[in-house]
């Protein structure tokens, strides 16, 4: 293991009083390599795991990896992840939000219920829309408990976890289930892209893609800063390109790409923007590293604190509206369940840490990815509950400790 | 060397209820001057940058900026006028890596909200090649994988590039070893040498004479004493730290001390 501070993984670093000059791609595995053993794992063991995940369950049923079984993972996994990625913005700042699952299902039971074809309905964008609101307009709430109140997050949303599965009884009353007959909220998750339309959003977010690295590597040139090497470019494009064909080739197979991939998509690309590229994300991870730094340099800490719970809801909300769409129902256990649990551990397990300032909205995905596959692939085996729990907690007790130890191996090296 | 002052402060005073933290201090210090703060525990040196860096509005007292008096009410407006203080726990952001952190709170932003990552990562480069840093291997290193030197220059460097004027230094030297001592005091000399009105406030008296033009003496809340470096020795100054002659006892009023 190197004593001296070598250059992190992700960046392209070079000494900075060095004359600047684009690093080859020798150099570039070399530098990744070294990172890798000095404990930056990065994404590496989500993805070993998804591997083992697959072998163990396709030896067991040959079910698993099939491409009906793939279209059903995408469904299965689609609410799971739109909480997450709201979650990883608490857990970046250090703090927690426990009313995800209740949240998300007051915001299923309004949109379901505006939306009942008695003559009293809304239009369906209202419809959608009112949850959303009602959504962030609770994590405003949260927010503003815990900062001009000083509560912590923990028992502020505590407190919503009780109150909300209240809000969500109170709501349907003595319906008991609402079905939902809105074609449009139903097809998120059972309507899917014709196979063309799959290829075509396939290949425009493909250029997408490479125009926004060209772009950036052009800015850098020009500045005269160190640039990735473009074979790392196009590596990356070609990699996107061949997972995406991949995944719209095998749903084609089946029932074809659900609309609720889009949606998935969409708020993935809006996120990881907002986080790594605009000043709100910047100061997110500031206040979650250091928030009196944060305070010392002008930044109004309350304020990002109050954004980032509204943001959490309104991802919950959105969330509990994809649930509701796949079940093409509410009732009175909307939200309840495995969904509080299933969300924070899809963003902890993805490598968000949870003593803030380290996480990616990518960690969402795939640790959402590993807890609906597990449970996808226990469903397959027959298994109960029980069991699906245990292993889950498991893989979320195997996830931290890895991050732990690699931690601790950065710190013997210097990085973290 | 400029010899009028671009900071003074005339007659200030503080107190915290009963407690009198300074009272009726002068101070002074011109551009390309390094001014050393000196003082025992408690001898008021925290809060009178604090007064300087307007976390604290003083009692009475004013407070001129190249002759002009002026109100300082918060760190905003004292980085307005170009008086940039770093502190003793530096305030760095771990997780963020070293451009960040020099932008922190200041970021440039591009259309559609999108920070200028290449603008600011060549300044931070220039920073610190202005202030001859050269032990930092890369800008996009996250600060929590430097050593204590390389922090305390990182921050100096966030001070420095918002074109101040008055750099304060709170303890720089405080925590670190020898050679990271050195690296501190180079830059702290090369501050004053391109033009900036450095304040060094430190215990050390060793580095103090090493890098410092002038000294200013605090004892008790008062300013006791004030030398230049080169006319003076360490127990001239230690001397007026512990035993410098005040013009008010402290718990009496002004008026019944018997000289």
């Amino acid at each position: 293991m190197s004593t001296q501070p070598a250059p992190i993984e992700t960046s392209d670093a070079t000494p900075a009083t060095a004359v600047p000059g684009d690093e080859t791609i020798g150099e570039y595995a070399r530098r990744w390599w070294a990172g890798l053993r000095a404990g930056e794992l990065g994404s590496l063991p989500i993805v070993v795991g998804l591997v083992i995940i697959a072998i163990v369950f396709q030896s067991q049923n040959n079910q698993f990896l099939t491409a009906g079984n793939f279209v059903n993972l995408i469904v299965q996994m689609a609410a799971i992840t739109t909480i997450a990625m709201g979650i990883v913005f608490i857990l970046l700042l250090g703090e927690i939000d426990l009313s995800v699952g209740y949240v998300s299902g007051v915001a299923g039971v309004i949109a379901a219920l505006l939306l009942i074809p008695d003559g009293n309905q809304v239009p369906t964008l209202v419809g959608i829309g009112a949850a959303l609101v009602a959504g962030a307009a609770i994590g405003v709430l949260h927010g503003l408990i815990i900062t001009k109140v000083g509560v912590p997050s923990f028992v502020v949303t505590l407190a919503g976890l009780l109150g909300w599965n209240g809000v969500v009884l109170l709501l349907i009353g003595n319906r008991g289930t609402v079905i939902i007959q809105n074609n449009t909220v139903i097809g998120f998750a059972n309507d899917f892209l014709s196979p063309a339309t799959a290829w075509i959003m396939l290949a425009a977010a493909l250029a997408l893609y490479a125009g926004v690295l060209l772009l950036a590597r052009r800015a850098r040139a020009k500045a005269g800063l160190p640039a990735q090497p473009d074979l790392l470019l196009a590596l990356r494009v070609v990699g996107l390109g061949v997972v995406g064909a991949i995944v719209v080739y095998v749903a084609n197979q089946d029932r074809g790409i659900p609309y609720v991939f889009l949606v998935l998509m969409g708020a993935y690309i809006v996120w990881t923007y907002v986080l790594n590229r605009t000043r709100f994300g910047r100061h997110v991870y500031a206040v979650g590293g250091n928030a009196e730094a944060a305070r010392r340099a002008g930044i109004s800490v309350d304020q990002v604190r109050i954004a980032c719970f509204a943001i959490c809801s309104f991802m919950a909300a959105l969330g509990g509206i994809i649930l509701a769409s796949r079940l093409r129902s509410v009732d009175t256990n909307a939200g309840g369940g495995s969904i509080l649990l299933y969300s924070i551990a899809a963003a902890v397990i993805g490598g968000t840490s949870l003593f803030g300032g380290r996480g990616h909205i990518k960690s969402a995905v795939l640790g959402a990815l590993v807890i609906a596959s597990i449970d996808n692939g226990l469903g397959l085996l027959g298994l109960s509950s029980g069991t699906k729990f245990v292993v889950t907690g498991l893989v979320l007790l195997a996830a931290v400790t890895i991050d732990s130890l690699s931690r601790r191996r950065q710190e013997r090296a210097g990085r973290a | 060397m400029n010899d009028s002052p671009i900071l003074e402060l005339r007659g200030v005073s503080k107190a915290f209820g009963a407690v009198q933290a300074l009272y009726e201090v002068d101070f002074h210090v011109a551009a390309g001057e390094v001014m050393a703060l000196v003082g025992d525990n408690g001898a008021g040196k925290s809060t009178l940058i604090k007064c300087i860096a307007g976390i604290y509005s003083s009692d009475s007292g004013e407070i001129l900026y190249n002759g002009e008096p002026v109100s300082i009410h918060g760190p905003k407006d004292a980085a307005k006028l170009g008086i940039e203080v770093v502190y003793q726990d530096l305030a760095l952001a771990d997780n963020l890596d070293v451009v960040q952190n020099m932008f922190l709170g200041r970021e440039e932003t591009t259309s559609l909200r999108r920070l200028d990552e290449v603008d600011m990562e060549r300044r931070a480069k220039e920073t610190l090649q202005t202030l001859s840093v050269t032990t930092i291997r890369s800008v996009r290193q996250t600060v929590a994988g430097l050593s204590g030197g390389q922090r305390q220059s990182v921050a100096v460097a966030k001070a420095v590039m918002w074109n101040s004027k008055v750099v304060i230094l709170d303890e720089p030297t405080a925590a670190l070893g020898v050679a990271q001592t050195r690296q501190v005091l180079d830059l702290v000399r090369r501050l004053g040498e391109q033009g900036l009105a450095v304040v060094l406030v430190s215990h050390n008296l060793h580095d103090v004479f090493e890098v410092s033009d002038s000294v200013t003496v605090l004892r008790l809340g008062q300013n006791v004493a004030e030398f230049k470096t080169k006319e003076t020795n360490q127990t001239e100054v230690v001397e007026a730290i512990t035993a410098g002659k005040l013009s008010k006892i402290p718990g009496q009023p002004a008026a019944e001390v018997v000289v």
